[in-house]
Formats: structure tokens, sequence, C-alpha cells
């Protein structure tokens, strides 16, 4: 009984690290004054502002748009290609697969600027289109490492007897391969749409056209100070962000259930 | 499936298509590039209504990424607001056009101190936006600054409560006039003295911050820090114990202009703007958001009392002469980069 | 019928063929060829780049940042493993929730987090406040290594949570049972059964926090007040501020070299042979 207080305590300590930053940014939310530090009093008055600062919701607007673009064309585009990679063999497969890591393994910082160096190669004119393109190069690669691993422990012989029985592969694709390699793709979504929420590096080297996104507001802002009107807008994120997450928490335990009874019932 | 491939194909391409055009618009389209929070915004809606057209707005925060943005033809801008020694660098290769004073007529409002400088020795090229100088951000309850000197950032007094600027020129030129030299010298050996003191000094220093050290200052975390004027000015409104000066070695001056990039297809347009800009109402406007010091005439004689007694804002004529500009690093920026990263591995 | 799913893969062979592998050759051949050859016809190639890099200051520099980042990557590894073990071990119904939990702040804009540990640590931070409020001196906190290494801690550790949890909730429980029947305690059962088959999850986290790490340049210079040069910075400021491409180009092909590096002694651990960094 004392390792389950000790884990609760161990846990305890994890959540209180990782949420510190959090709670302080979502407290000084509230502040009357600008500090971001002392507490002087209780004010709504930068959420007012928030709905008033055109820039910050421009950048919210950006981030939030292209981040979901994003996540589903990298999403679309990594599910058909990891069942393509996932049919390779040998030389052809291992090469495409370590191409296919280097914005993954590169630091965001060389990725962003060769991506510079291309564009400007090109004579390409900066801007949404190509912070757009930027996300969803160094967001595919972690969709197809999200699926590729469901793929290889999909049963080959259930599609080939679903085809058997007289499927087309169109409809083995749906109806088989898609529902069990579900789950890589939920991943994949999720860590695309979180990676280009969050990016700022590749961003800030790919970015023009007045188009700009939060991170490189944020950064912007440094000269004089964050403004607590951030504080108000990342609250409100983490607001709609834990609602949702218990939402699909919720939806999820319930299924879970069910299947990890019948589980439970094959061990015994 | 070789349907669907040529299908994915094509739809690539037009994605690369897509990204290369350009978009076409009914109302003419100025593109501006500024630095951070270098603006009124309400200025660029009230001349957008005003004219018909739209601005496209744009942000840079250092000079050199604005460069390869401009070097590079990524994007086509039409107006540029850049500082002197970018915009030297700009003229000599060729990257803006001459303007038209034609139509700046409030041009006249610039005050004959920020004319005929080495970056734009002729005034053909641009026009003074704000002004600044370098120096010394203190906390005067705890610092005494009777010494009038650079010396006061060496203080061990203030052992890790001393703030200098992440930015390598401006750090260097601390250090290097303190030594009596110039802060554009090419000389080794001063370079080296200057390293060699600048390296004495770190452990005195809580950090190397550009961004961000007023804020530390309103705080009270720190006693001293090496900021550029209009961060004092800013500072100073908020927290009363702060005082700015201007060492009596010598400090940096610096001028930041707006000139018109040789790609714009709005020169006029960009010239007209450059005039709204120039009117006293919208110079005041800017002040007012910026709080750096100004070039107009006008502007400064209906500036407020406490912007008029803020010795950040308001530097006595004699104290300009003695300062010296930053000229385009190009040619010898190895010289000084070489150095700071061996500071900064100490 | 089979043969034709392989295609699926064509089109993006095509995008990253011009998106992930051309950049890369761009930057290759800025690392070797001269300054005057950019923009120029005549392409003249070189060394030079590379033997620049080879001096006492750049390989401190990299020496250094690679030591931050294995630091800090230790730390997630002693802080990450158990978080991960308890949250394997606890009741499916909660399990969802704890990571969620974990995920949750990397939601969060990680430069405002940055920012809110600046104000709990600086000198009249939160916590220094707090401090004196209980009698207690202050602390340097702000500004120092130490800062910048609980920087990269704390921004990593969920990426070294995830891929451990996941190698043990995928572990078979019997074969802790059969181990238990067979006479072992719970340390050897620990050593000889868990650790090992935890082992690509251990790999996936100590890749995925070290890369991230060993680059960054945001956190050394918000929280460790920029007072020592790490790569990233330098790269940042010799592409930038320099407009030295070239041996811009050249430093981060070195980068690239040394995560690849590390990758496959990493991936030599990897008994299993699964392959690669991976979350899940």
């Amino acid at each position: 009984m004392v390792k389950k207080y000790l884990s609760k305590i161990y846990m305890g300590i994890i959540f209180i690290f990782l949420y510190a930053p959090i709670i302080v940014l979502a407290v000084f939310s509230f502040n009357e004054s600008k500090s971001r530090g002392n507490w002087t009093g209780f004010s709504l008055k930068w959420y007012i502002e928030l709905f008033h600062d055109h820039d910050i919701r421009l950048a919210f607007y950006y981030t939030i748009s292209i981040a979901i673009i994003t996540a589903i064309v990298s999403t679309i585009m990594g599910t058909i290609a990891a069942i393509g990679i996932n049919a390779m063999k040998g030389r052809q497969k291992a090469l495409i697969l370590n191409v296919n890591y280097l914005p993954v393994v590169n630091p965001d910082i060389v990725t962003g600027i060769s991506l510079m160096i291309l564009y400007i190669s090109f004579n390409m004119d900066f801007g949404f289109n190509t912070m757009l393109i930027s996300h969803i190069v160094f967001s595919i690669p972690y969709v197809i490492l999200s699926i590729l691993p469901k793929l290889k422990q999909l049963d080959v012989h259930m599609t080939e007897a679903a085809m058997d029985l007289g499927a087309t592969p169109m409809y083995a694709l749906r109806k088989v391969i898609l529902p069990e390699i579900k789950p890589g793709i939920i991943t994949g979504f999720l860590m695309a749409f979180t990676l280009s929420i969050d990016d700022f590096i590749i961003s800030y080297f790919t970015k023009g056209e007045g188009v700009t996104n939060l991170s490189i507001v944020i950064y912007s802002m440094a000269r004089r100070g964050v403004r607590p009107t951030i504080n108000a807008l990342s609250t409100i994120m983490l607001t709609v962000v834990l609602l949702l997450m218990i939402l699909i928490n919720k939806r999820n335990n319930g299924q879970d259930k069910s299947k990890k009874i019948n589980q439970s019932e094959v061990y015994k | 499936m070789k349907s669907k491939l040529i299908l994915f194909v094509s739809i690539l391409c037009l994605l690369l298509i897509a990204a290369t055009g350009c978009s076409t618009e009914e109302k003419q389209t100025l593109k501006v590039l500024n630095y951070d929070i270098y603006i009124d915004k309400s200025l660029l809606s009230e001349f957008e209504k005003a004219n018909n057209v739209t601005i496209k707005y744009d942000t840079y925060s250092t000079p050199e990424d604005m460069y390869i943005k401009v070097k590079s033809g990524a994007s086509k801008y039409d107006l540029i607001i850049s500082t002197e020694y970018m915009i030297e660098r700009m003229i000599s290769e060729n990257l803006v056009n001459k303007l038209n004073f034609d139509n700046i007529p409030n041009y006249k409002y610039i005050s004959e101190d920020f004319k005929n400088h080495v970056y734009d020795p002729n005034n053909e090229y641009s026009v003074p936006y704000f002004w600044g100088t370098l120096g010394i951000l203190y906390n005067k309850t705890t610092v005494d600054a009777s010494s009038d000197s650079w010396a006061m950032l060496w203080d061990k007094a203030h052992a890790q409560r001393i703030i200098m600027m992440d930015s390598q020129r401006d750090s260097f030129a601390a250090a290097l006039k303190l030594l009596g030299y110039s802060m554009n010298t090419v000389d080794e050996r001063e370079l080296d003295e200057a390293k060699a003191l600048l390296i004495e000094q770190k452990p005195l220093v809580m950090a190397y911050i550009t961004d961000g050290s007023p804020a530390i200052m309103v705080n009270e975390e720190a006693d001293m820090a090496l900021v550029w004027s209009g961060e004092a000015v800013a500072a100073m409104s908020e927290n009363e114990n702060l005082d700015y000066v201007i060492p009596k070695e010598g400090s940096n001056i610096w001028i930041d202009a707006m000139v018109i990039p040789s790609t714009t297809e709005n020169q006029e347009l960009a010239e007209k703007f450059i005039n709204f800009l120039c009117t006293t109402e919208a110079t005041l406007r800017n002040i007012d958001e910026v709080w750096y010091s100004t070039v107009h005439t006008e502007a400064l004689e209906q500036v407020d009392e406490e912007l008029l007694n803020n010795p950040a804002f308001n530097i006595p004529r004699e104290d300009i002469v003695n300062m010296e500009m930053l000229r385009d690093p190009k040619e010898f920026i190895n010289l000084y980069s070489e150095r700071w990263t061996e500071l900064m591995a100490e | 019928m089979k043969d034709r799913t392989k295609y699926f893969a064509y089109p993006y062979m095509v995008w990253i063929i011009i998106f992930i592998a051309l950049p890369t050759f761009l930057v290759l051949l800025y690392s070797i060829t001269t300054k005057e050859s950019n923009g120029l016809t005549t392409i003249q190639f070189t060394s030079e780049n590379f033997r620049k890099f080879f001096q006492p200051i750049y390989l401190d520099i990299l020496w250094d940042s690679i030591y931050l980042a294995a630091v800090s990557t230790a730390i997630c590894l002693l802080l990450g493993y158990p978080a991960a073990y308890i949250i394997s071990n606890t009741h499916i119904s909660r399990r969802n929730t704890l990571l969620f939990l974990c995920i949750l702040p990397m939601w969060m804009n990680m430069l405002l987090r940055t920012y809110a540990w600046m104000t709990i640590l600086g000198n009249n931070g939160i916590l220094n406040n707090f401090f004196a409020f209980l009698g207690l001196p202050r602390f340097n906190m702000l500004y120092t290594r130490g800062a910048t290494v609980m920087g990269m801690v704390y921004n990593f550790i969920p990426f070294m949570i995830l891929p451990i949890y996941t190698a043990l909730s995928k572990m078979d429980k019997g074969l802790l049972e059969a181990a238990d029947d067979l006479g072992a305690d719970k340390k050897t059962v620990f050593r000889k059964v868990i650790l090992p088959l935890s082992m690509p999850g251990v790999i996936s986290g100590v890749i995925m926090v070290f890369m991230p790490a060993v680059s960054t340049f945001i956190i050394p210079q918000l929280l460790g007040g920029n007072k020592s040069m790490m790569i990233g910075n330098l790269v940042e400021k010799l592409f930038i501020l320099n407009g030295d491409w070239n041996f811009g180009s050249a430093i981060s092909i070195v980068m690239m070299l040394i995560i690849l590096l590390s990758m496959s002694i990493m991936n030599k651990f990897d008994v299993d042979k699964e392959g690669g960094a991976r979350l899940w």
C-alpha cells in the first residue's frame, strides 16, 4: 500500500512540474496589472482586450487554420503513402523510409533553413502557402511513423481473405485496412496538429506577406514584454482543449471498457 | 490505379503552381515591411480608407533577416523601414530606388540634424523615421551614475545584476568606446582588447538580452542594462526609479529610415504613404505607440511635457554631435562574430 | 492484385524528392562550395567550411550542446521512466486520463510556457518571492545552465514518457506472472524482464528527447540568458547575422550526421529490431 501512496505522490510531483507554468499563465491572465509575476488584483480586462486585439486574433486564425489544413492533408497523404510503403520491399523501401525520416531527425533549424533555401531557389513568394507546405513537409513523416507499425501488425491474410470473398481492393481498403489502422491514423492526425500549432522555428524562416503564427507573434512581443492578452488566449485554448479531452476520454473509456472485458475473459 | 497516380501528381503540381502564383486583387496593394511593434496600426487603416488601397503589413525582428528576404527577391515590397547601416548596404547593392521628393512635400518637417549622413549622403534614397541612442538604463536607488562612464557596466559591486545585449555590435560598442576606440573599427588589436574586456565582464553579467531587458529593469530584478533609448523611455514611464545615461566616452546614434526597394511596382503610392507618415499628426500618434525619439521638428514641439523631460527621449544637440553611427559590417562582420563566439564560449 | 498497392507511395516519393531530398541537397551543396560561388555560375568546391568547423572553438560549442542535451536526456529518462511505469500499472479507466494530462502541456505554446518559467524563476519571481515570504534567502535560478537544463527537461519529458509507456503497456503480463512463478523477486523481474522489454520505448524516448535538445536555441536563449552559445544559436547566427550560408550549411550537415550516428548507436540496443524511432 505504501507503494500506491508513493506512486501517487510521485505522479503528483510530476504533474505539478508539468503544470506549474501553465497554472501561472492562467492565473496571471486575470491579473490587474501588466506584470507577469506580481499579482495586483483580479481583472477580466485582458480577455476584453483580446477581443479587440486584431493582431493576436489574426495570428490565432492563421495558426489554427494552418494546423487544421496541415493535419488533414498530412493524414490523408501520409495514410496513402504508408499503405504504399508497407507494400514495398528491400532497398526501395529502406531508401524511401530513410529520406522520409529526415525532417524528423533534422534539427528544426536545419529543416527551416533548407526549406527557405528551396523556396528562394524556386523564386516562390513567401506567405501562407510556403508556411503551409513547410508544415505539411514536417508532419507527414510523423503520420507515416504512426501508421506503419499498425500496418505491420495487420494480418496480411485478412485482406486476402476479404478479396477471396469477393471484395474489390477499394472495398477491402475501406472496410478492412482502414478500420484496423484507425488508431494510428488518429495518432498521426493529432501529432500533425500538435506539431503545427506549436511550431516556431520552421514557420519563422518560411513566413511572409503578413502571415504569421502565434509563436512568432509571442516572440516578437518579447521587446515590450509579453502582454497578458496572450495569457488570456492561452487560458481559453487550454480550457477548450481540456474540455475536448474530457469528452473524448469519456467516449473512449466507454468503448475501452467493453473491449477490456472481452480480453480479460480470454485470459481467464 | 494509374489514373489515381496521375490525379495525385496533378494535384501536387496544382499545389506548387498555386504556391508560386500571384493573387489578383481589385484594389492597389501596398506592401510594407517594418520592424516589430514600430507603428501605430490605426495609421495603416486610415491610409487604406483615405486612398482606397490595401496595405499588406509584414514585420521582422533584425535587419539581417530582412536583408535576406529582400536580397533573395522572395517578397516584393513597396516600402521598407530599416536601420541606417542596412540602408547603406542596400544602397550600395542597388536594392533601393531614388525617391521623388516632389511626392513627399512633408519631408520639410524632418530636422536637418538627420540629413546628409554617411549612409545616404545626398538624401536621395531615404526619409528618416525614428532615431535613438545606445545607453545605460539604470536604477537610481541602487546605482551611482556620477561617473557617467561605460565603466559602470563593469562595476563588480553589481555583479550578476548587469544586463548586456545579445547584439554583438552593441555590446562591443560599449567596450570599444570605453577603450576610446571607434565602434566600427577593423583593427584586430583593438577588437582583441575589447574582447578581453568583455570576457572580464562576463562573470558580472546576469544575461545577454536584446529584447526584454526593460521588463526586467521595471521589475527591479537587475540594476543596469545596456539598452536603446526607446526601450528606456518605455521603462522609465513604468518605474520612476529608473534613469538613462549616455556615457561621456560617447555612444552610438542610430537612425531608422524609410526606403523603397527596387522591386516595387507602386513607387508613387509608397511615396504617398511616406508623405502621410511624415505628417505631424501621424508622427505624434507613432510616438505615442513606439516611444522612440522623433526626427520631426513640428512633432517635437507638440509632444508631451513628460516626454520632453525624459533624457532618453529628448537628447541635447551637443550630445548628438559626439555620437558615432554604425557602418555596414558586411566586409568585416567576421572579425566581430568570431570574437563574440569566443566570448560566448567562455 | 497486391502488387499494385505499392503505387500508392509514388506520389509521396515525388513529394519527398522535391521537399525533402532537394532542400537537403541544396544545404549539402552550400556546405561544400565557397562563398563566392553563391549566385554565380561558376561553382568552386571546397572543404574549407568543414575544416573551419574542426577548430577548438566550434568543437567546444558542439561538445557543450551535446553535453547539456545528454544531461537533459538522462534526467528525462530518470524522471520519465517511473512515471511511464506508474501509468502503465494504473487501472485502465484512469490510464487515458493520465496520458492526456501528460500530453496536454504540449498543446500550450512552447514559448509561452518558457516565458512563464522566467516569471517563476526570476530574481523577483514567484518562487523567490515565496522564499522571501518564508524568510528564506533568494536564489539565483534564472539565467543559469541549470535553468537551461530544467527548461529542456520540462519541454521534452512527455516525449520520453509516451514511448516508454507504449512499450510497457504492450508487455505481456503473462511473462511477469511466469517469472514470478519461477521464483524471481521483484527486483530481478524488473531487471531481467521488464527493463529489456521496454528497451524499444526507452530508445524511442532517448532519441526523441536528445534530437531536439541538442539543436534547440530558444531555451538556452530565454532561460540561460544567452551566456553560452549552443550549436543551434551558432547556425542561426551564421545564416542570418553573418550571411555565411556556406559555413552554416556545413554545421547543419554535421548536426544531421551526429543525430543519424546517435540513432544508429541507439538502434544497436534494439534487440527486437522493431526499427527506428517511433512514438507508438
